[in-house]
């Protein structure tokens, strides 16, 4: 498989976001800001990246029915890799995203990838796969963040663009979450179809 | 008092699913029928309160006095993982009725990012056995009830004339956020009462 393919198929056709909706805790929680959904799709991508590599060169070795068992240790030992690093080094984003570091473990995601793709095609491959998913999966958390950051603050990235007065504060607290992602899946599949 | 204060909290002030958006995946996933969904809620609360009893103790009794506490997030979802399939096995053997209505859920839980959440949370908040069983037992509660809520108004959303492009997810998230808005009224109750009950 050509390897631009799989990145371009992780980022479009397979966009976890919207096409697959896997992942939705940290794509509702950690979208208040553009920078928070950006550094959590990054701290995703960096994991999946890895996860993937490993399992896929793991797979010859690891026996059917334990599969799993392993998918879960090698995903959690790459989390609390991270968890470690931004702790030591980022502490700003470790208190913005908080819970949803150690809550990487069970994002479906990554367990998703490891049975449908890590666990079939050659390391490279999967590494690809990685980079692709993980990009898309930046992709969406960074829009959402843009449009709440935008109408709930009035910036983007923390640039203010508008007046303050302009603030729909619900967009920042939980139920604009919901809302948002709402209308962008119906704007996606409007595109989709079109 | 307090434990009450606890309850109220977990379940209607700070949601699981409408306030912290822990456990969204069932919620989107399992809300499409009352029956079901009650299913689910049943045994979340069984294996959240169970799996928060366990990773307590393990953190209290092996990872603080070793000072393991790196190996949390390791050990935390091993635990869970294995205890949802001791669960299964055992239901089978002891109550072939529960496991019958049970079943199809446990496995669905061990991705339940709501059960380690919560097994994480307790520790973050330093609560002792009691409370932590409190909370998670009050957190299922509260998962069961948006979950419950949800799965009647998508009842009542199938018979509705819905525009096209919001069609299937889009309309279930933006209900959701409505949702979320209503529980977001019962910001404040838990202040007031503890002022009321005189523990503030």
């Amino acid at each position: 498989m050509n390897y631009i393919s799989i990145i371009k198929n992780g980022i479009i056709k397979e966009n976890p976001t919207f096409v697959l909706m896997l992942g939705m805790c940290p794509t509702l929680a950690t979208t208040t800001s553009a920078t928070n959904g950006m550094a959590m799709g990054l701290a995703t991508m960096a994991v999946l990246i890895c996860t993937n590599f490993v399992i896929s060169c793991l797979k010859n070795v690891t026996p059917d029915k334990v599969r799993i068992p392993v998918f879960i240790v090698v995903i959690a030992a790459f989390v609390t890799i991270l968890q470690m690093l931004i702790k030591a080094y980022l502490p700003d984003i470790d208190a913005a995203l908080g819970l949803f570091i150690p809550l990487i473990v069970v994002n479906c995601i990554i367990l998703g990838r490891a049975e449908a793709f890590a666990a079939k095609q050659s390391p490279i491959a999967s590494l690809f796969d990685g980079i692709g998913i993980g990009l898309g999966f930046t992709l969406g958390l960074t829009l959402l963040g843009i449009f709440r950051e935008l109408l709930g603050s009035g910036s983007i990235f923390g640039f203010t663009l508008m007046n303050e007065t302009y603030n729909i504060l619900l967009f920042v607290l939980p139920p604009g979450a919901f809302i948002t992602l709402g209308f962008l899946i119906a704007i996606v599949n409007r595109i989709n179809k079109a | 008092m307090e434990y009450l204060l606890i309850f109220i909290s977990a379940v209607f002030v700070n949601n699981i699913v409408l306030a912290q958006f822990l456990g969204i995946c069932p919620f989107l996933g399992v809300s499409k029928k009352i029956d079901t969904s009650l299913g689910m809620s049943a045994a979340v609360a069984f294996v959240m309160t169970l799996a928060t009893i366990v990773t307590w103790l393990i953190q209290t009794y092996v990872l603080t006095p070793f000072e393991l506490g790196y190996l949390q997030t390791i050990v935390f979802i091993l635990v869970i993982a294995s205890l949802v399939q001791m669960v299964e096995i055992v239901l089978k053997k002891v109550s072939p009725a529960l496991y019958q209505a049970l079943g199809i859920f446990l496995p669905l839980i061990t991705t339940n990012c709501a059960v380690l959440g919560v097994a994480i949370l307790v520790i973050q908040k330093d609560f002792n056995l009691v409370q932590s069983v409190v909370y998670a037992f009050s957190t299922a509660i509260g998962f069961g009830l948006a979950l419950t809520v949800f799965a009647g108004i998508r009842e009542q959303l199938e018979l509705a004339r819905i525009p096209k492009g919001m069609q299937g997810m889009a309309i279930v998230l933006v209900t959701a956020g409505l949702l979320s808005l209503a529980f977001m009224g019962f910001s404040g109750v838990d202040s007031g009462l503890k002022v009321l009950m005189g523990l503030d």
